[in-house]
């Protein structure tokens, strides 16, 4: 530890930080606009400057290393005459339009100028314009506010890894762009305009609808993938404005993913705000009471074993709950599923559907293994982790298949199989890389489990890490990347059929009333079934619908999602569902009310409690960690084809969303015309 | 000074010839390995040369793969320095000082010249494309001055006539003879030197 002084305050400090962190440390605020923790120094706003005993001139504190026996000051005269001069620098060529910026509020510059800048400007020459940059349909430019504080230059390159910002020119002539003018082809770019201290980059979607004051901020939960990011939620009125990361070290540090920012408008798009009957192949309008009565009567004239039920992908973990008691209790049936193929999940116990090393856990793996998985399409912020473990550790990564670029370099071996069991049978140089490991991570996607004998290869990869004692007390190497936010939760609730076939019974058209909850991503000829829909967007489920039971999307409902590691999250309502929409608990409770005069439950505190016995209990049963059954050897060489959804179109929310379908324009460079309707 | 921008007319294809190519791999080798991005500069020296004193934006993609970086890395370094031309300068590309010593000593009648015979504005090609001129900052001859440089070589000593015709014979396709034009070995005074002659090395 080193002592430092400063302000005559005595600060003790890790070796290693700089003078800027042990002010922090003391508690004394220092300007700044280059300086961010989380990426590397630059050095060049020259805003936080400060007094060093010794040193005749100012020192930048963002880049001095702390050192034993520091006398620090901060509050000298010089100190703020030096801060005035740097502001004043700053503003010679910043244009003063605030008033129809869209950073105004909530911009480092303004603030800042406010606090330690001077009122009026000697500078009396001609301000510099600076053309605005293309970036592609997320960032918008006004490069004649840039500062030039390099903050997405060293984000794009050091975080994102698409080193495709640069300065071009030099000196009051230095611009920001990309190179020659392209868009930024990473899923983190929207982070560049949080990272932005002026409004030289801004939110494109976001632009001139609304001022930071006029907001009602919620902190929330993201669900457009199974990270379950940690996100702000403005919101004016019913309209959800704009997403915001907030931090969290332990799931998405300071970033979040562009799909997760951008896609909210899509909560705006294609919302279905009153229940539908189908009559004649055209929807009709209906009040709840019908569609209650309808559902009934449908329900009490057909044969329970011929109804099912799906949970979809978005679906929190409250509506799961009620979903299955209504299954249990009202119908009494079993037959209810998350899954929309055959995959094999072992919801026996939970280490075989999370991922155990935990997100965290990245930076100390030594070898990462990937399976069958694209971590930058399916799981984007923890792709930005194996990089950062790359980055720091220089980790190992392998992956079964080329899936291209990840932004960080790995082995690709051949996709088959056969590899795999190679690999269990210590026939392949890689088991000993594994053993050779402390802390190996094995990524399984879902396209790995898809496969026709994944229950096999699955079961003999962790007999093979358990045996050469990869499991230990604190470190797992089995992980499932999951890609749906309401994957985990489902199996924790075990909505999940391994006894019987649902799917395939749904394909050959067996049942007579097909419940689909927020699922929209199966695949299944529709015959004489009644399928009945409750969500939120019109999509693919609700075309198939004979009735549709308008629900509410993530920002509309105070529930629960369990993330892909296994970690419990909470979300907060933020706005409401539109229309005579209700939330998705509430529909199926009034639903059984109806159908037995009795409610499930009384209101959502007791659904929650209920809910969380039912986890707690779950968790109190499965203690035993490993058994080592007998695995019958199926096995078959497949080739593992990685079959990620589409990014930009993952999820009803990412499709309904403009701005989504403008990425993947961009992306495949498909220009608009105007004619495309 | 303003940011240079890259020409519009590019060629497609940009490759080291044979000589080029020996010369960047033989100064990537003074870097140590996981290192060779510090060549940058010099290759990029060595891609103008090759390229009639500029550099495509293929060339800059070139290089950047050669070197294994980033496309933007490889811009940033060749828009940063005034000395890496973007667009086509001539196959002669004439560099006029106009700083002080070679101002005061008559800098301004070789730009007169240079107008005359080349063209009216600078960075502006001569009608044949093959020669251009442009005012620079001091170039270090200024015990010469006034003085340009064309290409690699220095012509020292000017006035208006002698840069006249140094320009003529450059139009020709003539490479005419560097140095001082007042018969001067290198920086030494005229008609030989007066001072400190029992010094052998002076």
């Amino acid at each position: 530890m080193l002592k430092l002084k400063v302000n005559d305050m005595d600060v003790e400090v890790e070796e290693g930080l700089t003078v800027l962190q042990a002010c922090e440390k003391a508690g004394v605020e220092i300007p700044k606009f280059c300086y961010h923790e989380k990426l590397s120094i630059a050095g060049n706003c020259r805003m936080c400057l400060v007094e060093m005993e010794k040193s005749a001139k100012p020192i930048a504190s963002c880049a001095m290393p702390a050192s034993e026996g520091m006398v620090i000051k901060t509050n000298t005269p010089m100190i703020e005459k030096s801060r005035k001069g740097v502001m004043e620098f700053l503003l010679a060529n910043h244009p003063l339009d605030c008033p129809v910026c869209d950073q105004g509020g909530e911009c480092d510059l303004q603030d800042q100028s406010m606090f330690y800048g001077i009122d009026k400007s000697r500078f009396k020459e001609n301000k510099r314009a600076v053309p605005d940059k293309n970036m592609g349909p997320l960032i918008k430019t006004q490069m004649t506010r840039c500062i030039h504080c390099t903050r997405c230059i060293r984000f794009a390159t050091e975080i994102a890894g698409v080193p495709e910002l640069g300065a071009i020119g030099r000196g009051e002539d230095m611009q920001i762009t990309t190179y020659l003018e392209q868009s930024i082809k990473s899923e983190l770019s929207g982070n560049v305009i949080d990272l932005c201290p002026v409004g030289a980059l801004t939110s494109k979607p976001y632009v001139f609808e609304a001022r930071p004051w006029e907001l009602k901020k919620t902190e929330t939960i993201d669900v457009m993938d199974a990270i379950g990011s940690n996100i702000r939620v403005d919101t004016y009125g019913w309209e959800v404005k704009r997403v915001l990361p907030i931090i969290n070290e332990d799931i998405n540090e300071e970033w979040i993913s562009d799909k997760t920012r951008y896609a909210c408008d899509g909560l705006l798009n294609q919302r279905l705000d009153v229940p539908y009957v189908k009559y004649n192949n055209n929807f009709e309008k209906a009040s709840w009471k019908e569609v209650f009565n309808i559902i009934k009567s449908k329900i009490e004239n057909s044969n329970k074993e011929n109804i099912c039920g799906f949970v979809g992908d978005l679906t929190n973990m409250e509506t799961s709950f009620i979903f299955k008691e209504f299954f249990e209790r009202t119908l009494n049936s079993k037959k209810y599923e998350s899954r929309t193929s055959d995959r094999f999940i072992d919801n026996s116990s939970r280490e075989n559907y999370i991922f155990n090393s935990t997100i965290n856990g990245i930076e100390e793996s030594d070898f990462i293994f990937l399976i069958g998985a694209n971590p930058r399409f399916e799981a984007t912020m923890i792709n930005a982790r194996i990089r950062k473990a790359y980055l720091n550790n220089k980790t190992k990564i392998i992956s079964l298949n080329d899936v291209g670029d990840l932004t960080y370099p790995y082995e690709a071996l051949n996709g088959k199989t056969q590899s795999i069991k190679d690999v269990i049978e210590n026939k392949n140089s890689l088991s000993q890389a594994i053993l050779d490991s402390k802390k190996p991570m094995i990524i399984i996607g879902e396209s790995f489990l898809d496969l026709e004998k994944s229950e096999y290869l699955f079961n003999s990869l962790k007999k093979f890490l358990y045996k050469n004692k990869k499991f230990t007390n604190e470190w797992n190497p089995l992980n499932i990347l999951s890609t749906d936010a309401s994957s985990v939760g489902n199996f924790d609730l075990d909505i999940i059929n391994n006894n019987e076939m649902l799917l395939k019974d749904l394909k050959e058209n067996k049942f007579e009333i097909v419940f689909l909850i927020g699922q929209d991503n199966i695949d299944f000829k529709k015959k004489d079934e009644f399928v009945i829909y409750q969500g939120s967007h019109g999509d693919k489920g609700a075309e198939l619908a004979d009735i549709i039971l308008p629900g509410s999307a993530f920002t509309e409902e105070s529930s629960h999602y369990t993330n892909l590691e296994g970690k419990i999250q909470k979300t907060f309502k933020a706005s409401y569902p539109p229309g005579e929409a209700k939330e998705d608990w509430q529909i199926i409770n009034e639903l059984a009310e109806l159908m037995n005069n009795r409610k499930l439950f009384n209101d959502k505190e007791e659904l929650q409690s209920s809910m969380f016995n039912y986890l707690n209990i779950k968790k109190e049963k499965q203690k035993s960690n490993f058994v080592d059954n007998k695995i019958e050897d199926n096995f078959v060489n497949e080739y593992l084809k990685v079959n990620y959804k589409d990014y930009y179109f993952s999820n009803v929310i990412a499709r309904s969303s403009k701005t989504m379908v403008d990425c993947n324009n961009n992306k495949h460079e498909i220009k608009r015309t105007g004619t495309e309707g | 000074m303003s940011l240079k921008r890259p020409a519009k007319d590019q060629p497609e294809n940009f490759e080291f010839t044979p000589n080029s190519l020996k010369a960047a791999e033989a100064i990537v080798t003074n870097y140590p390995k996981g290192k060779q991005q510090s060549a940058v500069m010099a290759l990029l020296y060595i891609a103008q040369r090759q390229n009639n004193n500029w550099i495509p934006l293929a060339a800059m993609k070139y290089i950047a793969k050669f070197l294994n970086m980033p496309y933007i890395k490889v811009y940033e370094v060749a828009t940063f320095y005034s000395m890496y031309n973007l667009s086509p300068v001539g196959k002669y590309f004439i560099q006029v000082c106009t700083t002080t010593p070679c101002m005061i000593r008559g800098a301004n009648m070789l730009v007169e010249a240079c107008k005359e015979k080349i063209s009216k504005n600078e960075s502006e090609l001569s009608n044949d494309k093959k020669c251009s001129w442009i005012e620079v900052e001091c170039l270090g001859a200024c015990v010469n001055a006034p003085m340009m440089q064309i290409n690699e070589e220095y012509f020292e000593d000017l006035d208006k006539e002698k840069t006249l015709k140094i320009l003529d014979k450059i139009l020709k396709d003539e490479i005419p003879k560097p140095g001082s034009y007042r018969g001067r070995t290198s920086n030494e005074p005229e008609n030989n030197r007066k001072t400190l002659m029992d010094l052998k090395n002076a």
